[in-house]
């Protein structure tokens, strides 16, 4: 099964099935499609299923810098599918009105890098909407969808990972799917999620990724974690684009004998503890990466995190492999990236503490 | 308000496009006393049902910008331009065109990457502006930033480096084609977001209207902003016009309005699709200007330069320009008409001054074919340098992120982490 599904998963050779998870999709056929498509696909499953929904954000209208919003202006209408003038504060702010009054808003975010004007928006009123009117106003029906992560020639400004800003601020939900079936599984979730999301796309994997994707209505559980691979030496966390490199390691790592857990944490908050507390417990080694610098990444909360719950257990100290203390940078991002060789030779280190 | 900025009497001059294209916008009922510079009749390349005729009659509160004319001697058949300035002007444009087309072959050619936006089409702002400025005047662009610099004095060179991503290049190969700085011509940068410009450009206004009116030094230095139409709807962009106006600061805020935002038409976007009106919402006059065609926005940067060093504040400048190419280099560009794109590319201001050069005699041919080649050869030999320079070293990866270059601190072992080969492989302890 497994491998049939390793097959089908071309490129970068996903291994979608787990073990234990909790997942009706996994074993569905479907078609081949690439992560923009399936988003495409999920975005026209929700806008059908809800006449109240709209999608919103800078070009969304022919189809998008990334193509995710084709065909959704022609099916649905301009006044339901829009472009927004430059102003991302803007943007946002609107769509959390318009999830205030009961719509879901479906907001585009060009380059999360673009998403910091957005930032007071978010942190300030869609996550406390809630939370200071008493429950009598919520934006539950926001959701906000912004490429991140490197792309190999991006720069400073279109490789961005802003994960770790919003993983601070209660209220919200953080979301990142590793594939074309868990995008579109993820986003309809989120999309349908009484709560305002952060949806980020891993911008790297959009025509890269390919993979079977049931062309059904279908969801996949928020704040649940996902054991992609199974092993007893090493847990290993991540999410998003970095999970192929990690998987990578990993196969290399079992050349040499070691037999790795890799989870994919999927929803960053709030996240599943239960599944990579009881993974480290069964193996007593962690190890997180994320391509976002590593002061204050999210890797540092999952670390203190497992530290509390599992320390008797653990053989050796948490590690973390990441993007360097520095801007992302332009020419030297193979430098910056937390690469397979990185990684590899952490969990050596780890493995023989 | 004081004398306000106003347009000469531009339009009574030599036509650079042929008469359609000269004319006063009709409709406008004005202060009686001022005039309006204004370009072509339509702002727009297809007539848009928006900006129809009911806009155009609609204009009745009068602009308030743009107000009396000043006087400038002149004799009555002057021409704009003496030939020495023509010629700056002309090698400027080449230059711009010539250094672009180049940096398209090369990034075709995989020696250049990232995300590229090229000038084509737009030279005659950068050209029209920043040739009337000093060296320690300061210029902020936005990611569209290559002629700014080179208008400005960067040598091509420099700018080829550092879209090659080497040490070289102006920024030692850790901007890219987005970050064009350089201290030595005071260019603020290249900003890849939108909008983030405008306001470090009030600042550095700010700081030479400060140098002057308080630490009383002799400084005259202006600011000019560009950004394009798209930014105009960004919140930073009219708190910068507040804040300029407000504290009447030497600053010119240049918009190069060519129509569209990647793929989004200015027109679509906009309530109000012209961008001078804001100007004299906030108290600082707002023009408009053909900015396809590189004498009326000179004169045009004239005044409003001018202004600003005499300390009467902000301009808005609103150039009615167009793209010739795509949004970057990986836009394929399908969503613009081609009815838009061959109008505009007839109003090419480099074909423009030429003919106005030969026309007013001004240049021989053959003088324009010479500096045509000089510019062919001066990019041919900005690539070969561009190439033959080196990468940066990998040590160069942990500088300039604080002002200690080796700002990581000491390491364990007593030496500076950022030296310690393992940091950048990531294995290090830090």
């Amino acid at each position: 099964m497994a491998a049939l599904l390793g097959r089908s998963c071309r490129k970068l050779g996903f291994l979608s099935s787990g073990h234990g998870a909790r997942r009706t999709v996994s074993t569905e056929t479907g078609k081949s499609l690439n992560l923009y498509a399936a988003i495409n696909q999920a975005l026209h499953i929700a806008l059908d299923s809800d006449p109240r929904s709209y999608v919103f954000g800078e070009d969304v209208g022919f189809g998008g810098v990334f193509r995710c919003t084709t065909g959704l202006a022609e099916r649905f209408g301009k006044n339901r599918v829009f472009n927004t003038p430059l102003c991302e504060q803007g943007i946002v702010g609107f769509g959390i009105g318009l999830a205030a009054m009961g719509n879901r808003a479906i907001v585009e975010i060009q380059f999360a890098d673009y998403i910091y004007p957005a930032f007071d928006q978010i942190v300030n009123e869609a996550a406390k909407f809630r939370y200071r009117s008493g429950n009598q106003f919520n934006c539950g029906g926001l959701t906000i969808r912004a490429p991140y992560g490197a792309v190999g020639h991006g720069g400073h400004y279109h490789s961005q990972s802003p994960e770790a800003f919003f993983c601070h601020v209660p209220g919200i939900k953080v979301v990142i799917p590793r594939s074309p079936r868990e995008a579109k599984g993820l986003l309809l979730s989120c999309i349908r999620d009484p709560n305002p999301v952060v949806f980020f796309e891993p911008k790297w994997l959009y025509r890269q990724a390919v993979e079977e994707v049931p062309e059904h209505d279908y969801t996949i559980p928020l704040s649940e974690a996902e054991v992609i691979r199974e092993g007893n030496d090493i847990t290993l966390v991540g999410w998003g684009a970095q999970l192929t490199i990690m998987e990578q390691a990993c196969l290399e790592a079992e050349k040499e004998g070691i037999s790795c857990e890799l989870i994919d944490l999927k929803t960053l908050l709030p996240w599943d503890k239960e599944t990579v507390e009881a993974s480290v417990k069964k193996t007593g080694r962690l190890l997180i990466s994320h391509e976002a610098p590593i002061t204050g990444g999210f890797g540092a909360e999952i670390s203190a995190t497992i530290l509390e719950r599992c320390f008797l257990k653990l053989e050796a100290p948490v590690s973390r492999v990441c993007g360097l203390d520095t801007p992302f940078p332009l020419v030297f991002e193979p430098f910056y990236m937390p690469t397979k060789n990185k990684i590899l030779d952490a969990i050596k280190t780890t493995v023989n503490y | 308000m004081a004398t306000a900025f106003a347009p000469t009497k531009l339009t009574a001059t030599l036509p650079l496009h042929g008469s359609q294209e000269n004319r006063l916008l009709l409709p406008i009922r004005l202060a009686p006393h001022s005039s309006f510079l204004g370009s072509t009749r339509s702002l727009t390349a297809h007539s848009s049902r928006r900006l129809n005729h009911a806009h155009a009659t609609r204009r009745s509160p009068p602009v308030v910008g743009v107000q009396e004319v000043v006087k400038e001697k002149k004799s009555i058949n002057s021409l704009l331009i003496t030939k020495e300035e023509g010629l700056v002007l002309y090698e400027d444009m080449i230059l711009g065109r010539s250094f672009e087309d180049m940096c398209a072959q090369m990034y075709y050619r995989g020696k250049m990457f990232g995300f590229v936006h090229l000038y084509n089409g737009q030279e005659a702002v950068s050209t029209g502006f920043i040739k009337l400025l000093t060296k320690s005047d300061s210029v902020v662009s936005t990611y569209r930033d290559h002629v700014h610099a080179l208008s400005k004095g960067v040598s091509a060179r420099a700018v080829m480096s550092e879209l090659f991503g080497k040490v070289t290049g102006c920024c030692r190969g850790q901007g890219g084609s987005m970050h064009m700085f350089s201290k030595e011509h005071n260019m603020l940068g290249g900003f890849a977001f939108i909008g983030e410009g405008i306001p470090v450009a009030t600042g550095a206004a700010f700081s030479s209207k400060y140098r002057r009116d308080v630490l009383k030094q002799d400084c005259e230095d202006v600011t000019v902003a560009f950004f394009g139409d798209g930014t105009c709807n960004n919140g930073q962009f009219y708190e910068c016009l507040n804040m300029a106006a407000l504290w009447k600061l030497p600053i010119i805020f240049v918009v190069e309005n060519n129509l569209w935002a990647i793929g989004m038409s200015h027109l679509r976007a906009t309530s109000d699709p012209e961008i001078w009106k804001k100007g004299p919402a906030f108290g600082m006059p707002g023009v408009h200007v053909d900015g396809m065609d590189v004498l009326k926005v000179r004169e045009v940067a004239k005044e409003a330069v001018t202004r600003a060093r005499r300390g009467e504040g902000p301009t808005l400048v609103e150039c009615e320009t167009y793209r010739f190419r795509g949004h970057s280099l990986a836009d394929p560009d399908e969503l613009r008409d081609a009815a838009e794109k061959a109008k505009y590319a007839a109003r090419d201001p480099i074909a423009a001054l030429k003919k106005y050069l030969i026309e007013n005699n001004l240049a021989k041919e053959a003088e324009l074919k010479s500096i045509e080649k000089k510019i062919d050869e001066l990019v041919e030999e900005a690539v070969e340098f561009a190439d033959a320079s080196p990468q940066p070293g990998r040590s160069q990866l942990l500088e300039n992120v604080f002002a200690d270059p080796k700002g990581f601190g000491i390491g364990p072992d007593g030496r500076y982490r950022c030296e310690d080969p393992k940091f950048t492989e990531g294995t290090a302890q830090v």
